[in-house]
């Protein structure tokens, strides 16, 4: 039997559509998702006990009330939901050797994975311990790995109390020796109990213009704003949209606009942003003559100060020996110097 | 329970790689085929709810996008759940159940061909003790399906990922007399549930899915036949594990439209099931049908749903005759 085969003979020719619009550019873009220095979560007392061992390079699990032992630990009984760990006596020292519970290989490391070699993921029970942690298994091979088999931590002298303070597990008993502490502290009690993780997000990309998107920067490439108008309400969308948000009918139809129209709002900005000119800038939305929505755009070639809600533009574009296929290629929208437009007449787009 | 059917299930022309689709692009085609298969008017639905996941484009908010296709404004009540669109329809089904509302519009959508699904499935786990090794997805499988090898099932332990898929689906439900109305053979949700295991994948026993068992159970799988499963197995060795736990036995089919394993388009998958498994009611070719749709690593959150020709109380007036 085939799979997924479409029953709608609608979504076929949209399809289709598509496929050949969509052969004008195969141009793929980069687009990078991520948050600078990391995302910082706090650990809430529990986990950073446990975190807390790892920079000293030990390993502590949390008694549960049927007293079996949880590693690594958590705030509550992973089946009960009872809380955990609130007492000392509560807290058990564990490994640092243990055993393999299941794993799987790895042939093509990852720049972000522990190790840099093939290695296998693992789940590691310590000794003493009831349950597993996910780790890497530095084994060399694949044929060396097994259910069952023991290993023993290989501690980082770089430790921040995170779970990569671990580098690796290594097969056999060990000694799993701690290195010293880098840098070195003061003294163990200069350190403070770990409350705070950071997680680095950085996530990569390649993104496909769609056709409405492709057509709308051909025309950016010429100095030509489009949009795109609903055959059902007749409102003209810029940037242009495939789909009209009102009726949920395509907006299939182009609509060459002019460069001139209305400042519906602003913003005087102080605070620099990426990609944007030096402080003050002023960010706006500009309903161009003949468009049902206003477009997001900077506004200059006027004092901030004599900026005003009504007051008429007109987009300034780079010279054409510069012009790329870009939104870049619109720098900005100055005054015409015509007369202002009075509120009531934008009242609606507001 | 309120009796409530799904009666109309549409899922777009999968992608294999990025043809430069939008959100909008995805989803409009198939909200306007659902309404046109069942004769409705947008005025007619009282409850939309979507599932998407921004992380998969990488933009915030991705999911607004969709709204232009299905005429948000004036404003209409909709929802959005951060998962598959089996969870969204699970909303609506709830929703429904106030007994205000007749008809609900339920979409997934997803783009799994742009993105790092390692990277991605990673940010989904645990931020403390998972995620910042960079596991990912297959290599979860992997440690399901050694287990489940070391325990005895005839299972491949390199588990190899299902292709990255862009794809959509979309799903109406409607309640009594409205669905007798607008489907000629509605496939009623007889049960509906599901069930969660805990976020720490080493205290799990990953030979057993428990959330399967109790979600089957509570939904109603057994007793009674069971012509078609379409199940949520974007690895190989889940249809066992799960086999077990839904309680199916030889006589069922699984996954008669491929399953997963042929087409994933992330975050439909599973909403996919439910489509598949009623179409099956709707073309008169099963009279009871199950779809299980899964979340999270190694199966961790399960949601099952039971779907038959004839409702409870259908059955119920047969056996008083
Ligand atoms: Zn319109």
């Amino acid at each position: 039997m085939t799979t997924q085969a479409s029953s709608s003979s609608q979504a076929a020719q949209t399809s289709a559509s598509r496929a050949s619009a969509s052969q004008t550019s195969d141009e793929r873009v980069v687009h990078v998702l991520e948050f600078p220095g990391g995302y910082t979560r706090s650990t809430g007392p529990v986990i950073g006990r446990f975190l807390t061992g790892l920079r000293s390079g030990r390993l502590f699990g949390v008694r549960m009330p049927d007293g079996r032992v949880l590693v690594p630990p958590t705030e509550y009984d992973p089946q009960t939901a009872a809380a955990l760990g609130t007492a000392d006596e509560d807290w058990v020292e564990v490994g640092p050797a243990g055993t393999v519970t299941t794993w799987t290989w790895v042939d093509d490391p990852r720049p972000d994975h522990p190790l840099d070699r093939p290695f296998a993921w693992a789940l590691i029970r310590p000794d003493g311990a009831d349950t597993a942690l996910l780790h890497a298994v530095d084994s060399g091979s694949k044929a060396a790995m097994a259910t069952g088999m023991r290993v023993h931590p290989t501690w980082r002298a770089e430790r921040t109390g995170a779970v990569k303070d671990i580098a690796c597990f290594a097969p056999g008993e060990g000694p799993a020796e701690v290195p010293a502490l880098v840098p070195a502290p003061d003294g163990e009690a200069e350190l403070e109990p770990v409350s705070m993780v950071t997680l680095p997000h950085r996530l990569e990309y390649r993104l496909r213009g769609g056709t409405v998107w492709n057509h709308f920067i051909d025309g950016m490439a010429v100095g030509q704003i489009r949009g795109t108008r609903c055959a059902k309400c007749g409102k003209v969308f810029v940037p242009p949209r495939g789909a009209c948000p009102g009726d949920g009918v395509p907006a299939t139809e182009w609509v060459d606009l002019p460069d001139t129209g209305v400042l519906t709002t602003f913003a005087v900005n102080n605070v620099p942003a990426a990609g944007a000119p030096e402080v003050p800038f002023i960010s706006g939305y500009v309903l161009l003559d003949g468009a049902d929505i206003a477009m997001l755009a900077l506004v200059s070639d006027v004092p901030w100060q004599e900026v005003r809600i009504g007051m008429r533009v007109r987009g300034v574009w780079v010279p054409d020996a510069e012009r790329t296929r870009s939104v870049k290629n619109l720098k900005w929208f100055a005054p015409t110097g015509e007369p202002d437009v009075p509120f009531e007449q934008f009242e609606e787009y507001v | 329970m309120r009796d409530v059917a799904v009666v109309a299930f549409a899922q777009s022309e999968h992608s294999f790689s990025d043809l430069g689709w939008t959100e909008a692009d995805l989803v409009m085609p198939l909200v306007n085929e659902v309404l046109s298969v069942t004769g409705m008017d947008r005025s007619e639905i009282g409850f939309t709810c979507s599932g998407s996941n921004d992380y998969l484009v990488g933009t915030p908010f991705s999911f607004v996008a969709a709204l232009d296709t299905i005429g948000a404004w004036p404003p209409i009540a909709e929802s959005h759940v951060e998962q598959d669109g089996a969870w969204a329809l699970y909303e609506a089904w709830v929703r429904m159940q106030h007994g205000d509302i007749d008809a609900a519009l339920v979409y997934g959508f997803g783009k799994g061909t742009i993105g790092d699904q390692v990277g991605i499935s990673s940010l989904s786990y645990d931020p403390y003790y998972l995620a910042p090794l960079v596991p990912g997805h297959i290599a979860m499988a992997g440690l399901q399906a050694r287990a489940l090898k070391d325990a005895g099932f005839d299972v491949d332990p390199d588990p190899t990922p299902p292709p990255a898929t862009d794809g959509a689906a979309a799903v109406i439900l409607a309640a009594g007399e409205v669905a007798r109305r607008v489907c000629s053979r509605p496939a009623w949700i007889t049960g509906l549930d599901h069930r969660i295991e805990p976020h720490a994948i080493g205290s799990r026993d990953l030979t057993h899915s428990p959330s399967t068992r109790e979600a089957a159970a509570r939904a109603g799988v057994r007793p009674g036949v069971v012509d078609f499963a379409e199940l949520h197995t974007r690895f190989e060795h889940e249809e066992v594990l799960l086999r077990r736990e839904l309680g199916l036995d030889e006589k069922t089919v699984v996954n008669p439209s491929g399953g997963p394993r042929k087409a994933d388009p992330i975050m439909a998958t599973g909403l996919i099931r439910i489509g598949e498994a009623a179409a099956r009611i709707h073309d008169g070719s099963a009279q009871r049908a199950v779809a299980h749709a899964a979340s999270g690593p190694c199966l961790q959150h399960n949601l099952v749903c039971v779907l038959a020709a004839d409702t409870a109380s259908d059955l119920v007036s047969e056996g008083e005759r």
